[in-house]
Order: C-alpha cells, then sequence, then structure tokens
C-alpha cells in the first residue's frame, strides 16, 4: 500500500473534560473518496477541525502528511498543505461575484495589492476548466442557486494546488439532480488525483461514489468499511450502536369526515392543482424532493403564502388562511423545516418559547400575565413530552436537538391544534430521539388530531403513515395506500424513475 | 438593461434630473457654470465626510463619532494656525490633521475589534469623548484670524470665468481635492485588493475570518480612512469658513449617513460604491440649493430633506421587499 | 440569566463607586438632600426618553425620532397653552386648557408612533433610516410652525408638573418612576412585553409562531412616540418654553445611557431596572461634576468612558466565564 495522504494517530481531544475525541485512527489514501459519517456529537465537527488546523489536538496525537509527521499545525500549515474544507453554509461573500468568490482568497493569500480584474476571470475560468463546469462569471453568488454556491465553493478551493478537499455535510440543501452534477464533479477530481473527504451524519447519495466510510461514534472511530459492503441498516447500527427497526404503525380514523380538503390548489412556481383530503386520526405523508413543492405547500396552508387558486375546505367550510394568525383560528399548527431560524428562537428561554402560541390566554383579568399560569403550562407541557432541561429559564439553544424539537412541538401542542403539519420533523435528531419523536406524533394522531407529515425519508413517511402523497415538481404525482406499497416503489416516484 | 431598473441607483439619478430641470425651469440661473462651481465647492466638505462613510458602512460598520473627530483635527490646526501659521504650509496642515484623524479612527477600531463592541455604541461613546474633551479644552471658543496664506489657497481657482458682473469664478482647489480623494477611493475599492476584502467582509465577516482575511488590519484601515476625511474634512471646513467653532460639526453626522444611504449603500454591509455615493451627496446638495434657487422659506429645508429621504429609501425597501419575496420562491423552483 | 444578573451588579457596584467618588469629591454637599432633590428634577427628561429609545432597541430597533417627536409635541402643547392665555388674558381655568394642551401632545406622539411603525412594518425601511427621515421632517416642520422662534408663557398648573414636588420628591421624578413602573408592567407582565423581548431575537421564528409582528412594531413605536410626549410635558414645563431644536443631543444620549443600562445593541435583552440604575449613574456623574465646578462637557466625555469602560468589563466577564464552561 501506498504512503497515506494524511493519517491521523491515536488523535484524542478533550473540551472542558469531555472528550471529543478517543485515540483516533483514520487516513485518507491519495485520491480516494472517503466518507466520514457519525451522528450529531459524534466528533465529525473537531475532527474537521484537527484535519484544517482550526483547533489543536491533545498532546501525544499524531498528525502525518503524506508520510511526515507535522508539528504545531495551524490553519496556514493545512492551506499550504493543500487542505481545503467546504464548510456546511459554504463561507462564501454574497455580495461579491462569483469571479471574486472565486479568485480573492487567493489574491490576499498571495499578498496581491491590486485586483486586475481581468486576471481575476482567468483565475476562475482555469478553475472551471479543472473540472468541466461554466458558472456566470460576473453574477452575484448572492443570487444564484444553493447548488451554483457549492460550485464556487468547490472552485475556490481549486485555485491552488488542492489534495484534499473537505465537504461538511454537502448535499443536505442540494436537489437530486444538483447531488448527481456535484457527484460527477468529485468523480472529476478523483481522476485528477485529488483526495474527498466528506462527512456527513447520515446515509447519503455520496455512498454510491465514495470508496471507503470511516464510522465514528462517541469520539471512537468504530471502523473503516469499503462502501459498498454497507447498506442502511448496517451503517445506522455503526453509527448508533443500537439495532433500531422501524416499528410500523398504522394510524386509525376517528372520524371519515375530512377536517382539511384542498382542491385544486395552486401556486405559481410552487405547486400546482393540489388536491386531497385528511380526516382526524390520520397521518398523511407528504414526500418528495427539495423543491419539490412539498414544504411549499404547507407554507400556504399555515397562511405564510397565498394560493393563486384553488379552495381549501376546514370542517367542510371554504376558508382563506390569509395570515399565521388565520391558521392558528383554524386550528393549524406547522412545525417548520428550520428549527433554528424559524422554529425557535434560539437565544431566548425554553419557557418563553413554548408558550409563545399561547400567552394571550395565560392572562389574568386585568390582561396582565398570570405567573402561575404560566408555570404551570410550561411544566405541563415540560413534563408531557419528557422534554429534558436545565430550567425553563435556560436559553433553548443549551438543549439538545431532540429536546429543541420537543420545545417546537410543545409550543403547538399547547395551541390544541386539529391539523398538525410537520415538516421534516426528525432532521439533525439523533436515532434514538427520531424515535421518541415518532412516537409523539404518533401519539397526538391517536388523540384525533389530523397529522401531515412531511419528510424526504421514505421509511419515516413509510413506518408512520396510513397514506403517502408522492411531489415532484410541483406536483401529485402518487398517492400510495403505505399497506399496499414497498418503500422501493414509493421511492421510484420521488425520483421520478417509476 | 434589466438590471439596471432595479437598482436603487438609476432612481436616485433619475429624481436628481427630475429636480435639475424643475429647479431650471423655476429659476435658471440653477443650470450655470458659476452656481454648479459653486455648489461643487460647498459639497465638497459633506463629500469628503461621505468618502470614509461610505468605506465603514461598506465594512458593516457605522461610524458615529467622524464629526468630533473632525472637530478635534479642526480646533488643533487652528490652534497652530494661530500660534505658528508663518512658518506652517498647506501640507503639514493636511499632515496634522490626517494624521490625528487617522489615529483617533484607529483608536475606535481598537474597542470594534478587540472588545467586540458594536461600532454604533463605541462610537457613540468615542463621539461624547472626543467632543466633551475637546469643548472643554477649547471652551468652547471659536478660533478665527487666520494667516494671510491659508486663506488665499481657499480662494485658488484652477480656472477662472468671469460673470456678468465681472466677478470671478472657476473651478476651486477644495473642489480638486474632493475629486483628488475620490478618484483615489475608487481606486482602492474597485482595483485593489484591500478595497474587494472590505467589500468581502461587510459580505460575510465569518466567512473573510475564514478564509485567512486579516480583519483587525481592515478593521483599523476601514475607521483609520474615515479618521483621515474627517481630518481632511476639517481643513476644508477650516477653508471654507476661516473659522473653527467647537460645535459646528458634531449633530451632523446623521446627514452624512443618510447621503451615503441614497447613494446605494447599505446599513447591513457590504454595497455602496463611490459613484453611488456622489449621487446620493448631489441629491443633498442640489436639493438644498434648489430650494434656495426656487426662494422656498429656508425653514422648509428639513421637510423637504426628511420626506425626500422617507420616500426614497421607501420606495427602494419596498422593491426589494417585493423583489425578495418572489426570490424567495422562484430559488425553490 | 446569571450572566444578567451579574450585569446588574457590574452597574450597581459601578453606582456605588460614583457615588462614593462624588461624596469624597465634594463631600456633603453631594451627600445632600437638596443635591439629590435637584437631581431628581433633571434626571426624568433623559430617563423618560431613554425609556422610548429602550423599547425600540429590545425589538432589536431604534428611534432617532424621538427628541424631534418630543419637541413637536412640545410645541403643539405650547400652541394650546399660549393660545388660551393670550385670548383671555389671564388664564381662570387653567387645568382644562392643561388637560386640553396634554391630550393633544400625547396624540402627536401616538402619530409620529404610528408613523414610524407603518415606515417600518409596512413599507420596510430598516428602523434606523426609517426614524431618522421622520426625525429630520418632524424637525422641519416644528421650524416650520414655530418659524425657529422660542414659545413661552405657560400657566402655572403646567410648570408645577415641571418644578413642583410631591412630598419631598420632585414632581418629574415621579412622572418618571410611573413612566419605569408602566414599562416594566409592560415588558414584564403583559403578552406584548414577552413578544417584544421574543421578536428583538428572532422575528422569523415568531412569524412562524403566530406572532403578528407588524402589530408589534407599531405598538412598540407608539409607546416610544408617548413617552417621547411624556419627556416633552416634562421639559416645556422645566423651561417654561418649546422650541424646536431642544435637546438634539438626547437622542444619542437615550441610546448610550440604554446600552450602559444593559439593553442589547442587537435586541432581545435588556430591564427597566437597568435603565434606572444607568440614569442614576449618569445623573450622579453630571451633578457631582457640576458641583465641582467643571464644564458640562467634561460630563459627557466621562459618560462616554464609562460606557466603554463598562462594555469592556462586560466582553471581559463573558469571554472570563465561557473560558470557564470550555476549560
Amino acid at each position: 500500500m501506498t504512503v497515506p495522504f494524511l493519517s491521523l494517530k491515536r488523535v484524542s481531544k478533550q473540551y472542558a473534560g469531555v472528550t471529543a475525541l478517543d485515540s483516533v485512527d483514520f487516513e485518507l489514501q491519495k485520491g480516494e473518496i472517503h466518507c466520514l459519517v457519525g451522528e450529531n456529537g459524534s466528533g465529525k465537527s473537531t475532527m474537521i477541525k484537527i484535519i484544517s488546523g482550526t483547533i489543536d489536538p491533545d498532546p501525544g496525537s499524531i498528525i502525518e502528511i503524506q508520510g511526515e509527521p507535522v508539528q504545531n499545525y495551524k490553519a496556514i500549515n493545512a492551506i499550504d498543505k493543500g487542505i481545503q474544507v467546504i464548510y456546511q453554509d459554504l463561507s462564501l461573500f454574497p455580495n461579491l461575484t462569483v469571479a471574486e468568490n472565486i479568485a480573492l482568497c487567493e489574491l490576499v493569500g498571495d499578498h496581491k495589492r491590486y485586483v486586475q480584474w481581468e486576471n481575476m476571470k482567468k483565475i476562475a475560468e482555469k478553475a472551471m476548466a479543472r473540472i468541466n463546469v461554466s458558472l456566470p462569471l460576473d453574477a452575484l453568488v448572492g443570487e444564484i442557486s444553493i447548488a451554483d454556491q457549492q460550485l464556487v465553493a468547490i472552485l475556490r478551493s481549486l485555485t491552488r494546488d488542492v489534495n484534499l478537499i473537505v465537504m461538511d455535510e454537502p448535499t443536505a440543501s442540494l436537489t437530486k439532480h444538483e447531488v448527481d452534477s456535484l457527484l460527477a464533479v468529485v468523480k472529476d477530481m478523483k481522476a485528477k488525483g485529488i483526495t474527498t473527504m466528506f462527512v456527513s451524519h447520515k446515509l447519503n447519495e455520496v455512498l454510491q461514489i465514495a470508496d471507503r466510510v470511516s464510522v465514528i461514534r462517541d469520539g471512537k472511530m468504530i471502523g473503516v468499511y469499503p462502501a459498498h459492503e454497507l447498506n442502511d441498516k448496517k451503517l445506522t447500527f455503526l453509527m448508533t450502536g443500537k439495532k433500531v427497526e422501524y416499528r410500523n404503525f398504522t394510524p386509525e380514523l376517528k372520524s371519515n369526515v375530512p377536517i382539511l380538503e384542498c382542491r385544486d390548489l395552486s401556486r405559481a412556481g410552487d405547486y400546482k392543482d393540489i388536491s386531497f383530503d385528511l380526516r382526524p386520526g390520520e397521518i398523511l405523508g407528504i414526500t418528495g424532493l427539495l423543491g419539490s413543492g412539498r414544504t411549499e405547500l404547507a407554507l400556504s396552508l399555515f397562511g405564510i403564502t397565498k394560493p393563486d387558486k384553488g379552495e381549501i375546505l376546514i370542517n367542510e367550510k371554504n376558508v382563506k388562511i390569509r395570515s399565521v394568525q388565520d391558521a392558528l383560528k383554524f386550528g393549524i399548527a406547522y412545525v417548520p423545516e428550520d428549527r433554528h431560524v424559524q422554529g425557535l428562537i434560539n437565544v431566548q428561554p425554553v419557557g418563553d418559547n413554548i408558550i409563545i402560541t399561547t400567552i394571550d390566554s395565560l392572562v389574568n383579568k386585568f390582561r396582565l400575565i398570570d405567573k402561575k399560569k404560566k408555570r404551570e403550562r410550561i411544566q405541563q407541557l415540560v413534563e408531557n413530552l419528557a422534554i429534558k432541561i436545565p430550567g425553563v429559564d435556560s436559553p433553548v439553544q443549551t438543549l439538545s436537538g431532540g429536546n429543541q424539537q420537543r420545545v417546537v412541538l410543545a409550543k403547538w401542542i399547547a395551541t390544541n391544534p386539529r391539523i398538525l403539519i410537520l415538516d421534516g420533523p426528525t432532521i439533525g435528531i439523533d436515532i434514538a430521539a427520531k424515535f421518541s419523536i415518532h412516537e409523539i406524533i404518533r401519539e397526538l394522531a391517536k388523540q384525533g388530531i389530523a397529522i401531515i407529515l412531511i419528510s424526504e425519508e421514505i421509511p419515516e413517511v413509510f413506518n408512520n403513515c396510513n397514506r403517502v402523497l408522492v411531489m415532484r415538481k410541483g406536483i401529485i404525482v402518487r398517492e400510495f395506500d403505505t399497506a399496499k406499497v414497498t418503500m422501493d416503489e414509493i421511492q421510484d416516484y420521488v425520483n421520478g424513475t417509476f | 438593461m434589466k438590471k439596471l431598473l432595479y437598482r436603487h441607483e438609476t432612481y436616485v439619478l433619475l429624481v436628481i434630473i427630475v429636480l435639475a430641470i424643475v429647479i431650471t425651469a423655476i429659476n435658471p440661473s440653477f443650470f450655470t457654470v458659476e452656481n454648479l462651481f459653486d455648489l461643487l465647492k460647498s459639497t465638497s466638505l459633506m463629500g469628503t465626510f461621505a468618502i470614509g462613510m461610505l468605506f465603514v458602512l461598506i465594512s458593516g460598520g457605522i461610524d458615529m463619532s467622524f464629526t468630533a473627530v473632525a472637530t478635534v483635527t479642526g480646533y488643533t490646526i487652528a490652534v497652530l494656525l494661530l500660534k505658528h501659521g508663518d512658518s506652517m504650509n498647506m501640507a503639514l496642515v493636511f499632515l496634522v490633521a490626517g494624521g490625528l484623524g487617522i489615529l483617533l479612527g484607529m483608536l475606535n477600531a481598537v474597542f470594534i475589534y478587540f472588545f467586540k463592541i458594536p461600532s454604533i455604541i463605541t462610537t457613540i461613546a468615542t463621539q461624547n469623548i472626543f467632543y466633551g474633551l475637546l469643548t472643554v479644552v477649547s471652551e468652547g471658543k471659536w478660533l478665527y484670524g487666520f494667516p494671510e496664506w491659508f486663506d488665499e489657497f481657499s480662494s485658488i481657482r484652477v480656472f477662472t470665468l468671469y460673470s456678468e458682473t465681472g466677478a470671478p469664478y472657476g473651478l476651486s482647489i477644495i473642489t480638486v481635492i474632493w475629486f483628488v480623494l475620490l478618484v483615489i477611493s475608487w481606486f482602492i475599492l474597485k482595483h485593489t485588493v484591500l478595497g474587494r476584502s472590505i467589500y468581502a467582509m461587510g459580505g460575510n465577516i465569518g466567512s473573510a475570518q475564514r478564509a485567512g482575511f486579516n480583519i483587525f488590519g481592515l478593521t483599523l484601515f476601514v475607521y483609520g480612512y474615515m479618521g483621515l476625511m474627517a481630518g481632511i474634512g476639517s481643513v476644508i471646513q477650516a477653508l471654507l469658513v476661516q473659522t473653527v467653532a467647537p460645535n459646528s460639526l458634531v449633530g451632523k453626522e446623521m446627514d452624512v449617513i443618510a447621503a451615503v444611504v441614497l447613494g446605494g449603500a447599505s446599513l447591513m454591509g457590504g454595497t455602496g460604491s463611490i459613484p453611488g455615493m456622489i449621487l446620493g451627496v448631489s441629491l443633498i446638495a442640489i436639493l438644498s440649493n434648489g430650494l434656495t434657487l426656487m426662494r422656498v422659506p429656508s425653514q422648509w429645508y428639513e421637510v423637504v430633506i426628511g420626506l425626500v429621504i422617507i420616500i426614497s429609501v421607501g420606495v427602494s425597501a419596498y422593491r426589494r421587499k417585493k423583489i425578495t419575496r418572489k426570490r424567495v420562491i422562484t430559488e425553490s423552483n | 440569566m446569571r450572566q444578567k444578573i451579574s450585569y446588574l451588579s457590574i452597574l450597581i457596584v459601578a453606582m456605588i463607586v460614583v457615588m462614593v467618588m462624588m461624596w469624597i469629591f465634594n463631600g456633603n454637599d453631594f451627600m445632600s438632600f437638596n443635591n439629590f432633590q435637584s437631581m431628581g428634577y433633571q434626571l426624568p427628561e433623559l430617563g423618560v426618553l431613554s425609556l422610548a429609545m429602550m423599547i425600540t432597541m429590545l425589538t432589536a430597533g431604534i428611534n432617532l425620532s424621538i427628541v424631534a417627536s418630543a419637541n413637536l409635541s412640545g410645541i403643539v402643547m405650547a400652541f394650546i397653552l399660549t393660545g388660551m392665555v393670550s385670548q383671555e388674558g389671564v388664564v381662570q381655568d387653567s387645568s382644562g386648557v392643561v388637560v386640553l394642551a396634554i391630550l393633544a401632545g400625547l396624540l402627536v406622539g401616538i402619530l409620529i408612533g404610528f408613523l414610524n411603525g407603518f415606515l417600518i412594518a409596512v413599507v420596510g425601511i430598516s428602523p434606523i433610516l426609517a426614524t431618522l427621515g421622520t426625525s429630520i421632517m418632524i424637525g422641519g416642520i416644528s421650524v416650520v410652525i414655530t418659524k425657529g422662534y422660542v414659545i413661552s408663557g405657560f400657566p402655572k398648573a403646567i410648570l408645577t408638573i415641571g418644578n413642583g414636588s410631591f412630598l419631598g420628591i420632585p414632581i418629574p421624578l415621579l412622572v418618571f418612576l410611573i413612566c419605569a413602573g408602566v414599562m416594566t408592567v409592560i415588558l414584564e407582565k403583559t403578552p406584548l412585553g414577552t413578544r417584544v423581548y421574543l421578536m428583538g431575537s428572532n422575528p422569523i421564528a415568531c412569524l412562524y409562531s403566530g406572532v403578528d409582528n407588524k402589530k408589534v412594531i407599531f405598538q412598540t413605536y407608539i409607546i416610544s412616540g408617548i413617552l417621547s410626549s411624556v419627556a416633552a410635558i416634562i421639559m416645556i414645563a422645566r423651561f417654561n418654553s418649546a422650541k424646536a431644536d431642544y435637546g438634539e443631543s438626547y437622542v444619542l444620549q437615550a441610546v448610550l445611557a440604554s446600552v450602559l443600562g444593559g439593553v442589547n445593541a442587537s435586541g432581545g435583552f435588556g430591564k427597566v431596572s437597568g435603565l434606572i440604575i444607568s440614569i442614576i449613574i449618569l445623573q450622579m456623574i453630571s451633578s457631582g461634576l457640576n458641583l465641582m465646578g467643571v464644564s458640562n462637557f467634561l460630563t459627557i466625555a466621562i459618560w462616554g468612558i464609562i460606557l466603554l469602560l463598562v462594555m469592556v468589563v462586560k466582553f471581559l466577564l463573558e469571554k472570563n466565564s465561557q473560558k470557564r464552561k470550555f476549560s
């Protein structure tokens, strides 16, 4: 075997007495595509920071690059060795052009003083030629699609002699088509001898082209596996150390009278001719890729956007949902996709996050907040949902992902909703916590709440719902009864490969 | 073309043209070379401050202290001129005022960078400190009676024309100074790595940090440059009115910010340009000059200027709101 | 939570230090009933204006039009007060006029607050620019309607508000304390208050939680406008006059006082108790230095220094507590 490009030997890192990495061994061969997978908090990001030289590992750890041990390894050394990290947020400059984003860092790094715009474009064009892509060089980065932004981030790292590109959750916000072109680019880089390291918390498309997969759990390296030997189940087991099986659940209808009906609902550019109905006690799944219209439909049902055409009926009465306040009045609740921006006020107390939806009902006869009522409401919800919190006054950002999502659920359960729309309710949540969120959802359905569960994870909708709508390019392409279909069939409809 | 229509600057230019036509229709003396030269000369002061403010706003900060910095530098050179006027020259005056301005500006940068105090808070505090201490030291006295050469410098014209009544006019040296500053600043912003790094920092400071930009250096430069412009501005002010009064500038900082924002700079950082800034400053200058020429009672000036700010910023904000709403939807397409 | 308590304690320590220093420098001139009473007359103007500033800053906004608003409101009150006086020679029924004037003044504040709210919530202008614009425009309107002159000569009833006392407590101070009390109740005890804090931290999550953000913005700026008018009452009553450009420096000083009082410049955090202590600190410096015969301008310089010092201390404490967390 040849000398690996990078190897970590017995690398450990402790923060405040907590072990983030525990004597980890890790190797990257030159030109390979390597996945590092692990759950949230498993030590993935610490690994990235050590490889990029942003933090120092604990004494005794050894980092070798091309067989040579490196001492006092800093970010600048990493860049010199041709190691580039593309963070999940891409770290671009939205107000600058594509060409500038690609070339500026190199100019800064080379201590250049002046900017020749033509030269800048040349640098960018050279980078684009390396991986056979083409982007509008004069467009502002803030105005191009996320997928193109991702390419800009890759191109930026290609302006120098690069040996290793580390990508943190690169496919999280890309559509299927965009992921495919990203993978093509990565294959192209492999052909040029560039090593790619993908870091992810879940199994995804990347596995198709990966050579090897390293699994990390609780700061320990579990093992390295050839990618073709792994499947979903096996990887989940390796990541969690638990044998987890989806338990199937079949919701029972509490009534045959639909509580919500959509009739030919359309909104230009978002979704078209959407018709379905929803009954109390039912869990209706909606699945589809990013941009399929699944979230856009939910936003209209929740009063954030307005449909151009069509009707919404609630309890068989035609209604207009003009605002979130209207939606609340009709008993509609929505757990949004982006928990940190739309779902929670991260810096504010858990308690206030829970009562935000119902604060008007917690007042006394002088319209002042009744402290006792408020405390009782919070306590009751925290207990019902078994939310683990240090105290009701702690900022919600101090909680774990699963507990944060419970806080979001709590604030909506407080409103006694009749229709609950959940949009990607388990994104970024560990397996164990995920199943307990499913339990909560099932419990709510048993109580007679009508639930729409939007998710791109087929097992999630398959095992929780009685019906699944598949959306693609803004329309419902198929409705399935989960009792009469397999997950693979649903997947085919999602991808449009049936 | 379509892109041009979305641009805020296009509207400002349009407003300026309409305004110029209306003013000229009411009083033809607006559109004369003489008036334009006068206008340019008197605008140089605000125009110089606006350059510094533009840099700060692009970097994602704000500076409320520059008027106080200019007061300090102006007073310092005034004292020097009165004491050692005969052994000084113009270059030295600019050097002293500029150098002191840079130092005071950099002091802001130090607090903003090292103690992570928001720029608005830091500079409100330093405004109080600079202005308060200066007024104590100066006892609020007005200084005048500068050496003759100082007065003569202010009336230098690059070329001279004569009006019908025989009064001389022309392109003032003060305007030329402003123009030179504009060209240098435009070059820095558009054609140097430093300038582009300032845009990058204003666009996303976190990314700039990760990409290895020297954030402290950039902060130091931006606030230092604002200080330099404040210093030069204070000399221009002294040249224009031949008097230095401790209370003549402080309180006017928001007018400069308004002009720069009218010119397309965003308070969120990352955007703005020298040409846009010139338009913003011109609009305010033409407006107040035009109101005089149209014989609008001076009491109405502020009402009109306030309205223009609200309407033009409002139109652009409202359009942006509509466009982003559209974009959010089309993006997910 | 712990961090906020510790900030309040920094402030209290700062207050005690300032008090002791002023006592040392001025002896019993400072620690006298008279001095504290005169402080009670002086501090309410900035105090009430700072409350007006604070509530907008909590929503991550700012209100640069508080002083312009107060001046216009004062001028409208002055017109009504003097109009009645000049028509009837000597005012008989002045309390009626005073009530009418005050109501008109408050109405001006409400209208300006509504205008600011409209520009920010509906048109979408950033608060700093919207209120800068209205500030310049309203200032202009005040100049136009007064032609730049001072309006003076008010009935006794209104002067009592500015210069009278109740059980030895200056009436302006009482007005400030009432405003502070009402504000505390609004912020701590009403649904609006909770929404103000939450919206200040994350307006998008609030929108997705059914909060009517526009309504909160309108309410915030209207409250700010009303408080500006209350400050106007104190101002015209103390000076026995109204003018278009009184107290322009109060705008930035109100920001300074709010931030010193612990209001987070990016919204979401800050309490009335902190603001009150901050106002007391500022006033003690001002009065103490005044007793020493030092220029008022040294006072504002020292205010600036104190603000920077407190921010630096706060930064170092936070950094320290974070270090402890991670090491």
